[in-house]
């Protein structure tokens, strides 16, 4: 099926309007580029608004003396070795700079006595390289930073005249004949008219995809439809089985508690009461890496001594930090807690359980933001005309298991560098083959399919199907033989999304029609997880399998790379190289 | 059961909207407003409203939950239903795009009216600005807002003139840079609210303060811009 498009061009466009979107919509409309921010939802209601306790950079405003190479090092031992380390290297260095733009934004970020950003510790965190006990390195507003900073960056893009396509629902990328990407199909969901965007440069941006399991922390809009449509194109998914499991998701609700709780002192407990941390991470206790916290919550669970009636969650206790302290420095989470546990934190402990949080892997990047193609173990060539950063991203500066606070220093460093180099290329001379009417008919191929579906499936029941999948098959702890039978399940589940049935087939702001979409990239993304994850025979930061208990670095301190065409696993060297100092060779991880 | 009353309107479909009426099963439990809606969606799936976080910090789903203006995620049924029955519209006084969506772009540009966006005269040091906790108290109750509109459908000044009263969730706004020590734009952002509706047309019924979700104040910030008008001696 063939029809002509409207067209809208530009030099570059971003695909999403959250932190890392606008922050590299904030740096090619500076630089002077045609450049339009195209993003599904109004831009301060991305998911980026939820972040809670800060971003984390040694501004050295809590301790004079920090360094980034104290935060680099925490970074790559919290990624179990599988972080790039000049990647690493450039967020922690490049950083404090990312921040101080923030505040000079407007960011009204918390403040200690003497004017300067207040900073909290979070978990993970040391001076001196793991010697120096733990440091405090978390900017925060108070526990809204993602709010804060979200809004701005709105702020910041409007002062500095970004053009935003708000409720533009970006449907597949646009292939030219040599393989470039240039732009991409997508609905104005407000009229339901299909364009085709045009541009020499296309930045992903679309951020995580917790919906694919049943309970998230993650807002209904994060669906990975970036991971989707690159997957659909034919480009390899970096370290997809790298999902982080949040310790503090309010049970039952989901609804994220930040850390930064456990960094002003606050605990977890079990049934009986006892702070349980301390038999696990004997150091760092509640402040050790979020998967050994989340995996320490659910042996408690599985060995009885969980809370509440059927023993399915541990209590979060803060109620000793007084209500001054709460108030002050936590009070979205008193906030939350009174209106999604009915627990008011000032008198009783918050009832919280591991609860999917952020995807580790993604489109594998280099510093730039130019989106690879491994081709070997140590080979990549750029995919030209596509980008990508923020969650969405693998650069990788997260590895196997992010560090609290690092999301949003990752957003903010990398959307930046993604403007930058994008400057860069375009001053060069950058130009890709227009596309063809055959390449648009490739990139409207889904949405025609959708379109002229006359019966099938029903959305929210498939996805109901697919997240219960994910939750029971490839949650905390994973297994070879239960994750090949959760394999064969969503393989059968593919018929279905397949064949979903679009009831409406209106135009006017046809929600049924963008969530089919989306279910379609959760699929995307939850394939490539299982394949993945099955396929990693080691344990590995979030990766925890009770077959293979052991950190295997013989093989696996590598990066696994998910090639769609023939659904294979590949490996590819993780990065040890940083420019200006020593790599950090891989130790055993504990705290 | 629960007798759910819906607003419906479809400009393909429909001439003029109507109520349609849903029976939900909620299990007995008190589930917030935007459950049920996902309930109703699964039995309709034209429903049509935005939602995005689910716990009350993106301000996609601000609607009229039983005549009162909040957000569905973090409304429970226990809150709003009266005699069994709930009723939803859309947010009042904006134009409806589709069923419970509306048309944001005068509230939108109403926010940008105000330059929400940091101003100050003097390069930007190495490091950040500095400011005392005192000053950055100031912002408290203020760059908290969500910009979800409950505040500005709720006020009939806002309905009566949406194009020159700025609005409660705009004048927040207004006054969250007004109060920022970092910003130098004082007397530009005075001047340009100093006529008799961009803030004198509050008339101080607080209808804003009373839907806020977020315990947000917005007719004490409009108070607050009213001195500096005034004292800046008009």
């Amino acid at each position: 099926m063939s029809e002509t498009l409207r067209k809208m061009s530009f030099e570059a466009i971003v695909i999403g309007g959250g932190g890392a979107g606008m922050r590299a919509a904030l740096q090619l409309t500076e630089s002077g580029l045609k450049t339009a921010c195209i993003t599904k939802v109004f831009p301060t209601r991305s998911h980026t608004v939820s972040a809670q306790g800060g971003i984390t950079c040694a501004i050295a405003s809590h301790d004079p003396n920090d360094d980034w190479r104290w935060h680099m090092y925490d970074t790559v031992k919290g990624s179990d070795y599988i972080g790039d380390q000049d990647a690493i290297e450039y967020m922690c260095s490049v950083g404090p700079q990312a921040v101080f733009e923030l505040d000079h934004m407007g960011l009204p970020f918390s403040r200690f006595e003497n004017g300067r950003i207040y900073q909290r510790p979070f978990g993970g965190q040391s001076k001196e390289f793991g010697e120096g006990g733990q440091a405090a390195r978390t900017c925060a507003a108070a526990d809204r930073t993602g709010h804060a900073l979200l809004h701005a960056l709105y702020q910041g893009n409007l002062k500095g005249g970004t053009t935003f396509l708000n409720e533009w629902y970006a449907v597949d990328l646009v292939e030219n004949d040599d393989g470039d990407v240039v732009g991409v199909v997508a609905i104005c969901i407000e009229t339901g008219e299909t364009v085709y965007i045009e541009a020499k440069a296309t930045v992903l941006a679309t951020g995580g995809a917790g919906r694919i399991y049943q309970s998230t922390t993650n807002a209904h809009i994060n669906t990975g439809d970036g991971i989707g449509m690159a997957l659909r194109m034919g480009l390899p998914a970096q370290d997809m089985e790298m999902w982080q499991f949040h310790p503090t998701g309010i049970a039952g609700a989901g609804t994220l508690v930040t850390e930064g709780c456990r960094g002003e002192g606050g605990y977890l407990i079990n049934k009986d009461g006892e702070r349980f941390m301390e038999r696990y991470a004997p150091n760092a206790k509640d402040l050790a890496g979020r998967d050994v916290v989340a995996r320490s919550m659910v042996m408690e669970i599985l060995e009885g001594r969980g809370c509440g009636e059927k023993g399915d969650h541990v209590f979060l206790k803060l109620d000793h930090l007084g209500e001054e302290v709460l108030e002050s420095r936590l009070p979205g989470i008193c906030e939350l807690s009174r209106t999604f546990a009915h627990a008011d934190p000032v008198v009783e402990p918050i009832p919280v359980v591991p609860t999917c949080h952020y995807m580790m892997g993604g489109l594998p990047t280099n510093i730039g933001g130019q989106v690879l193609y491994p081709e070997s173990e140590s080979e990549s060539r750029v995919v030209e005309g596509l980008y990508a950063c923020g969650e969405v991203a693998c650069v990788s500066v997260h590895g196997a298991n992010r560090l609290g606070g690092n999301s949003l220093l990752d957003l903010v460093v990398f959307g930046r560098a993604c403007g930058l180099q994008i400057e860069k290329s375009m001053s060069e001379g950058f130009e890709s083959k227009a596309a063809t009417q055959a390449n648009l008919d490739k990139a409207m191929a889904r949405l025609h399919k959708l379109n002229s579906s006359e019966g099938g499936e029903s959305i929210s029941a498939v996805r109901e199907e697919l997240q219960k999948i994910m939750q029971l098959y490839f949650g905390v702890f994973r297994e070879g033989e239960s994750m090949q039978k959760g394999l064969q399940l969503l393989r059968d589940l593919k018929s279905k999304i397949d064949n979903l049935h679009l009831r409406d087939k209106s135009g006017a702001f046809n929600t049924d029609r963008i969530e089919a979409l989306e279910l379609q990239n959760l699929f995307e993304v939850a394939f490539a997880t299982a394949v993945a994850a099955e396929e990693r025979k080691e344990s590995r930061g979030a990766h925890a399998r009770n077959d293979f208990t052991e950190r295997d670095d013989e093989n696996w301190l590598k990066h696994s790379i998910y090639y769609p065409q023939d659904e294979r696993v590949g490996k590819r060297d993780v990065n040890f190289k940083p420019a200006t100092l020593d790599a950090f060779p891989p130790k055993v991880r504990t705290y | 059961m629960l007798n759910v009353s819906v607003y419906r309107y479809h400009p393909e479909q429909d001439q003029k909207p109507y109520m349609q009426d849903f029976q939900v099963d909620t299990g007995g439990k008190d589930l917030m407003v935007l459950d049920v809606l996902f309930l109703l969606k699964e039995q309709d799936s034209t429903l049509t409203f935005r939602r995005s976080c689910r716990e009350g910090v993106c301000g996609s789903d601000g609607m009229s939950i039983n005549g009162v203006n909040g957000l569905a995620c973090i409304t429970p049924l226990s809150d709003c239903v009266k005699n069994g029955k709930l009723v939803l519209r859309p947010l009042p006084a904006l134009p409806v795009i589709r069923d419970l969506v509306i048309d944001m772009d005068q509230f939108y540009q109403n926010y940008e009216r105000i330059k929400p966006f940091l101003q100050n005269d003097k390069p930007a040091p190495a490091i950040e600005r500095l400011q005392s906790p005192e000053e950055r108290a100031k912002l408290d109750g203020l760059y908290e807002c969500i910009l979800c509109a409950c505040c500005s459908t709720a006020c009939p000044s806002f309905w009566w003139n949406p194009d020159k009263f700025v609005g409660p969730s705009g004048l927040l706004q207004a006054y969250r840079f007004l109060a920022d020590s970092r910003d130098t734009a004082t007397e530009e952002r005075l001047a340009e609210l100093d006529d008799p509706f961009s803030v004198f047309r509050c008339h101080g019924i607080m209808n804003c303060v009373n839907v806020c979700p977020k315990g947000l104040n917005p007719t004490k910030a409009i108070g607050h811009i009213r001195n500096m008008l005034l004292s800046r001696g008009t």
